[in-house]
């Protein structure tokens, strides 16, 4: 009979849906394959031996007390964000803001730092600070939430453009209020009097940001899994017919689901005033509002599991800048490493969602046995 | 059967998804010049095997032979040069291309383009087999009968001998219907071999040679039409007997529930989609809506239901005491707090109704979930309503924790309707509640409209099985473009005045 040679063939087949444990492996050992990637790269270009790549890159983490301190800490303040865009993503409102928001509220802070520090008790100032940043927050967000409720606006190109604005009128006032006039810096607020500066909890400086996310995280998770708001804001996400279907008001809950995302990001910004920097920069957020997108999604937004992904980041932030100066590399040898390590993080969804299959051409396969 | 010859053996097909066996060493053997039935429920993998066929999926195992010469199908490409065409259920036309230029669509041919040609060509087609098809209108002006005569011709232009068609009728008129089963028997009788999967019993015995069953993946058997009928078919494809016929239990104490008065809608197009409706629908009784698809049956459920705006005219609901409250003008929310218990299963089950990503409680909760006052969930009760629902209506899941989108649309159904129904309505809309359910899932949902008829519920049923709504209504409303066509009776309704009301306003003139 025909014998035409078929060879052999592969397939992609969607997977019925993994256990958690399964598709965790996939997950770990495509962070090994990333690691052993780069640990190759680095030695081809540098010379340097794979062991000492990787233990640099834990040293930069791990490597003396006050380095877990910042990583814990880090790790905090990224996870915080995550939070806040969560729900707002849940809703699919692609919310890429954050920084803005945040901007808004670090800008409300400081304005009380400066403005009030002679005017009211640091309690009762901290509390407003406070207050106030997180209705900056708030605010920010609740405008591109009315626009797109009302007008079916783009929320990704608004909310992106807002940043702008937000980092441009925080560099307005950083102007007005600079010391010493013409340094273009605001430097570190009420330095000698610690006045607006949140008061070290258990004798460090760092508790205060990773409680406060430890909160946050009970926080969102209670609100986006039990709550009705938090039904109600999925159920928006998923379909907004179905959503009308059962008398939702999805105007509503699209601005109370971005004032509740915004007035988390406003949380943040006093954090980064009151708890950590004590001052107020453009750069404040570092562009983390784009790297908690990330984070929320690839721990496919369940809060538990973001402080995973927020650790990861992290991790591979410190490390591939600790790389970078210990064997004495170019800055952007880090942004490469850290581009090689999430192309495969972000690649082995491909590998839990579907697998491939090689099959002998069947027909042919058989005959010839 | 020896002396038609053979054109396509399927041997021992398998193809799994995941842990689901959808083809499972099926046998399937297609002639030339017959036209050959596939049946089977929902999930009994006919499309899965026709897929295959058509070079959209690979099998993991089997054998597939060609007038007797074993073939290997990658790619719809590939079939295509075998001489097999899809036309599948939804329609993959470009919408602003015309005929023509959608037909010759990805056919390679050397030298220019000449578009002239490609008319002159499907003009030959056209009145070879009996269509009728300005080859030069384009899509977006065509019916969907229109649309389907242009994925035939495609697949004829590309030379197909061997055509298959999932659902071909599910979207046309009883007239449409016959026109194409008409030019399905020209191209059986100019040689072609023909396969259609369908679910509906009177077509097969009409228009096909022979049927092939399959259940649960399995071959179960094939046989020549005229050697059975539709009983033995529907036994051995459910694979225990069944009852065919519908109930029409009298209409208990008819009164006056929801009256329509005048109603015009326009969509937000501007486009006018109803145009002054008026009828009455009684408690205890099943009003039938039948038209065409895009009648304004839609339009009209979703102004009852409070999610269409109107332009005039007024609908009331009418209380046991004859007191009326207006409905225009509130959303589904407002309707609810006013005590009126309407419950709406709408066209896309999914898309409206449904959310497929939540589980089958989360569903339960979308009507319940916001009573009481806590600021959280209550998710016990939607859990019990789901395990009731799933245990009274024989839904197939493996949880009540399952998202909704991976059970089959039979399954999907009767989570909608069983959750629609469990808050015990006084108003049930439906829009195509047995669209693409097999025939046992299709009796359920008939079953369970009967019985809410009997609890007095004023039962609205939008349907496209004529047979169906002949069979199940008290009344039917016509609808043609948009107005009332006609009520009528359904115990003495025809079949075919029904056809041509849809078509013409008042089926005359």
């Amino acid at each position: 009979m025909q014998k035409k040679s078929l060879g052999t063939r592969f397939h992609i087949e969607k997977r019925a849906s993994l256990p958690w444990h399964q598709s965790l492996i996939i997950r770990l050992l495509s962070v090994v394959a990333a690691f052993l990637v780069c640990a190759l790269l680095t030695m081809i270009i540098t010379g340097v031996d794979p062991a000492s790549f990787i233990s640099t890159m834990f040293y930069g983490s791990f490597g003396t007390p006050r380095k877990m301190w910042i990583t814990a800490q880090n790790i905090a303040v990224l996870l915080c964000i995550s939070l806040a865009v969560t729900p707002s993503f849940l809703m699919k409102f692609w919310n890429e803001g954050a920084d803005g928001q945040i901007l808004m509220a670090s800008l409300a802070s400081a304005a009380c730092m400066i403005k009030l520090s002679d005017k009211l008790p640091n309690w009762l100032l901290i509390i407003v600070m406070l207050v106030l940043s997180v209705a900056a927050g708030a605010l920010w967000a609740v405008i591109p939430a009315f626009f797109k409720a009302q007008f079916n606006t783009n929320e990704t190109l608004f909310t992106l453009m807002l940043n702008y604005i937000a980092t441009q009128i925080v560099a307005y006032f950083i102007v007005r209020w600079e010391v010493p006039k013409g340094s273009g810096q605001i430097g570190i607020i009420n330095q000698s009097s610690e006045i607006g500066w949140f008061p070290q909890l258990f004798g460090s400086k760092y508790v205060f940001s990773i409680l406060t996310a430890a909160l946050m995280t009970v926080f969102i998770y209670a609100y986006i899994r039990y709550s009705k708001h938090g039904y109600e804001l999925t159920v928006v996400g998923e379909s907004t017919n179905t959503a009308r279907y059962i008398g939702i008001d999805v105007k509503k809950v699209i601005v109370r689901t971005m004032a509740l995302s915004g007035a988390m990001a406003g949380i943040v910004g006093f954090l980064l005033v009151s708890g950590i920097n004590h001052t107020l920069t453009t750069t404040l957020t570092g562009g983390q509002g784009f790297t908690a997108v990330m984070v929320s999604w690839l721990a496919q937004f369940n809060p538990i599991a973001m402080i995973a992904t927020s650790f990861l980041i992290i991790f591979l932030e410190r490390g591939a800048i600790e790389i970078s100066s210990a064997f004495t590399l170019n800055q952007s040898f880090s942004s490469i490493l850290t581009g090689i390590i999430l192309f495969f993080l972000i690649g082995s969804e491909f590998f839990v969602s579907y697998r491939i299959r090689r099959s002998a051409n069947t027909e042919a396969g058989k005959e010839q046995e | 059967m020896t002396d038609k010859k053979i054109a396509v053996k399927m041997r021992d097909i398998s193809k799994s998804f995941g842990p689901v066996m959808a083809n499972d060493k099926v046998w399937l053997d297609i002639y030339k010049g017959e036209i050959l039935a596939l049946l089977g429920e929902n999930g009994s993998g006919k499309t899965t095997l026709m897929n295959i066929l058509s070079g959209i999926y690979c099998p993991d195992e089997g054998h597939i032979y060609i007038n007797d010469e074993e073939v290997s199908i990658r790619s719809p490409k590939e079939a295509f040069e075998y001489g097999i065409g899809m036309i599948h259920q939804h329609y993959k036309l470009v919408e602003v291309l015309t005929a023509a230029e959608n037909i010759i669509l990805g056919v390679k041919q050397p030298g220019k383009l000449d578009i002239q040609a490609v008319c002159e060509r499907t003009r030959q087609l056209c009145s070879d087999y009996g269509f009728e098809l300005d080859p030069m209108q384009k899509v977006y002006d065509m019916s969907v009968s229109q649309k389907q005569t242009v994925e035939i011709l495609k697949a004829l232009y590309r030379g197909a001998d061997i055509l298959i068609l999932d659902e071909p009728t599910a979207v046309l008129t009883p007239q449409e219907t016959e026109k194409l089963f008409t030019i399905l028997r020209n191209m059986r009788d100019s040689g072609k071999a023909i396969v259609i999967i369908t679910h509906k019993m009177n077509e097969v015995e009409e228009l096909s040679d022979r049927v092939a069953i399959l259940r649960q993946g399995r071959f179960v058997g094939d046989m020549l039409t005229s050697m059975t009928n539709a009983q033995e078919m529907t036994n051995m494809l459910v694979g225990h007997p069944v009852s065919l016929s519908i109930d029409r239990p009298d209409p208990v104490d008819p009164k006056p529930r929801i009256e329509v008065n005048g109603l015009t809608v326009r969509n937000e197009e501007g486009v006018l989609k109803l145009e002054d409706v008026s009828f009455t629908a009684y408690s205890g009784e099943i009003l039938g809506i039948a038209g065409i698809s895009g009648s304004g049956q839609k339009e009209l459920l979703e102004a009852i239901a409070g999610l269409q705006p109107t332009e005039s005219g007024s609908i009331s609901y009418i209380n046991d005491d004859g007191s009326k409250e207006e409905l225009i003008g509130k959303d589904p929310l407002s309707i609810a707090n006013m005590g009126v218990t309407l419950s709406f299963v709408p066209e896309d089950r999914l898309g409206m109704g449904l959310v497929g990503n939540m589980d089958i409680s989360a569903n339960m909760m979308l009507r319940s979930f916001r009573s009481g006052r806590s600021a959280f969930l209550n998710r016990k009760d939607p859990r019990r309503l789901a395990e009731r629902v799933v245990e009274e209506l024989e839904v197939v899941t493996p949880s009540v924790a399952t998202p909704v989108r991976k059970l089959s649309g039979g399954n999907i159904q009767k989570i909608l309707v069983g959750r629609e129904i469990s808050s015990a309505p006084k108003v049930l809309l439906t829009a195509y509640a047995v669209r693409g359910l097999d025939t046992n899932s299709s009796y359920t949902i008939y079953d369970l409209i009967n019985k809410q008829k009997m609890n007095g519920v004023a039962v609205i049923y939008v349907g496209e099985d004529l047979d169906v709504l002949l069979e199940l209504s008290d009344r039917i409303l016509v609808l043609c473009d948009g107005k009332v066509s006609g009520i009528v009776e359904g115990r003495k309704a025809e079949k075919n005045s029904i056809g041509l009301m849809m078509t013409k306003l008042g089926g005359t003139g």
